[in-house]
């Protein structure tokens, strides 16, 4: 076993066929895990969609409604919930960027009247231990039921009514910036999907 | 190859001897960064240790193949490909770990502990001792990260693998979840272990 000389063409070649073995074992297992990863994506959505919506009847991913958002770069999801044809809510992506370590996007289901159902955390890169608990029921139950036309989505020490994550304040505040966003939209929508109803 | 190398003291080294986190103070980035919780340094851990396993195997058999000169593009591509591997794998199967872990994932390629290990080990060694060293290595990370990893949970949070002992409402020293909290219980944990562990060594 005797190293091979580092002349050009040896060191060529070795490069050369490093790469292709890579390139063919990444393409090989991109392959294998993209029917899984798109699975698990749509798994968690479906769950998620589930906790915040009362119950339904419909296909909801397939009635999802994309409306274009001057708050966030990206176009809002609008999933509406029906039951025997009537609209009994809906449920909304809403998103900051403003979270202490970046987006933070949250599902937010609300009903024909406009209170909130539930709140679903779905993407964060908050503080664990401090941020993160914008995931428990302890934060996220004092948003049940509650109407966001009344109920000022802002921080306490903004002068909202929101209670803040000890320690998480500026993660809360992405937070409910995200579910303002989100009700924004949801109030925007709220006339056509009642009347597209069958 | 001609010198033997006692095997068994070659698996054992990373664990203790050449620990790579507390001794060598190998791999700082996740070290650091990952550990806020028990179970995300274990998590953490046991990815890299699947990268050491592969990118060692593969070095040592095709050590003989490569041009001294291009030796470091070859592994880093080597390295590279089976993190984007494992990147893939964890986001298709296991999702939540896939989400804790977020960047420090394809930051695994940059880990110098895999990259000295290809180096340093396994790019003159056997087949067999490489993957001793890469396993003793890897497990010595493992434990290491999940040590530091336990310690910070149970210090910064009140809970262990994200079962809580403490009630609801108490005080945790919150610094130990934060960054600061990871070089102090970092630096406490490896003054312990070189105190426990210099008479053996």
């Amino acid at each position: 076993m005797s190293q091979k000389k580092s002349t050009f063409l040896n060191m060529a070649l070795a490069l050369i066929v490093i790469t292709i073995v890579a390139g063919f074992s990444l393409g090989f297992v991109n392959d294998l895990t993209l029917e899984p990863k798109a699975k698990a994506k749509l798994a968690k959505k479906v769950n998620a969609l589930k906790m915040v919506l009362p119950v339904f009847d419909n296909d909801l991913v397939s009635e999802m409604v994309r409306i274009k958002s001057e708050v966030v770069k990206d176009s809002i999801e609008i999933y509406p919930a029906y039951l025997n044809g009537k609209f009994v809510g809906a449920a909304v992506i809403g998103a900051s960027e403003k979270g202490f370590s970046g987006l933070v996007k949250i599902m937010v289901g609300f009903k024909p009247d406009g209170n909130i159902q539930d709140i679903v955390v779905l993407e964060q890169k908050e503080t664990p231990g401090l941020g993160t608990k914008m995931k428990e029921e302890k934060f996220l139950g004092q948003f049940r039921d509650k109407n966001p036309s009344s109920f000022d989505l802002k921080v306490t020490k903004d002068g909202g009514e929101v209670d803040a994550l000890t320690g998480a304040t500026i993660s809360t505040r992405a937070f409910t910036e995200a579910a303002q966003s989100a009700y924004n939209e949801y109030v925007e929508i709220k006339e056509s999907l009642t009347k597209a109803n069958k | 190859m001609s010198k033997t190398i006692n095997q068994k003291e070659n698996f054992l080294k990373g664990i203790v001897k050449e620990n790579p986190v507390f001794v060598m103070l190998l791999g700082m980035c996740p070290t650091l960064g990952v550990t806020s919780s028990a179970f995300n340094g274990l998590g953490m851990g046991i990815a890299t240790l699947f990268v050491l396993l592969m990118s060692n195997t593969v070095v040592s058999l095709v050590k003989s193949q490569i041009p001294s000169k291009v030796r470091i593009p070859a592994f880093i591509i080597i390295i590279a490909s089976f993190v984007t591997i494992v990147e893939m794998v964890l986001e298709a199967f296991i999702p939540f770990l896939y989400e804790q872990l977020g960047i420090f994932i394809p930051l695994i390629v940059v880990n110098c502990l895999i990259l000295g290990r290809a180096e340093a080990f396994a790019s003159k060694n056997n087949l067999k001792s490489s993957v001793l060293d890469a396993l003793g290595m890897g497990i010595g990370f493992v434990i290491a990260l999940t040590v530091l990893g336990a310690a910070r949970e149970i210090l910064g949070n009140g809970s262990i693998f994200d079962f809580k002992f403490i009630p609801e409402d108490a005080n945790t020293f919150i610094l130990f979840i934060l960054p600061p909290g990871a070089f102090i219980a970092l630096a406490y944990l490896a003054i312990l272990f070189n105190k426990l562990t210099v008479k053996t060594a």
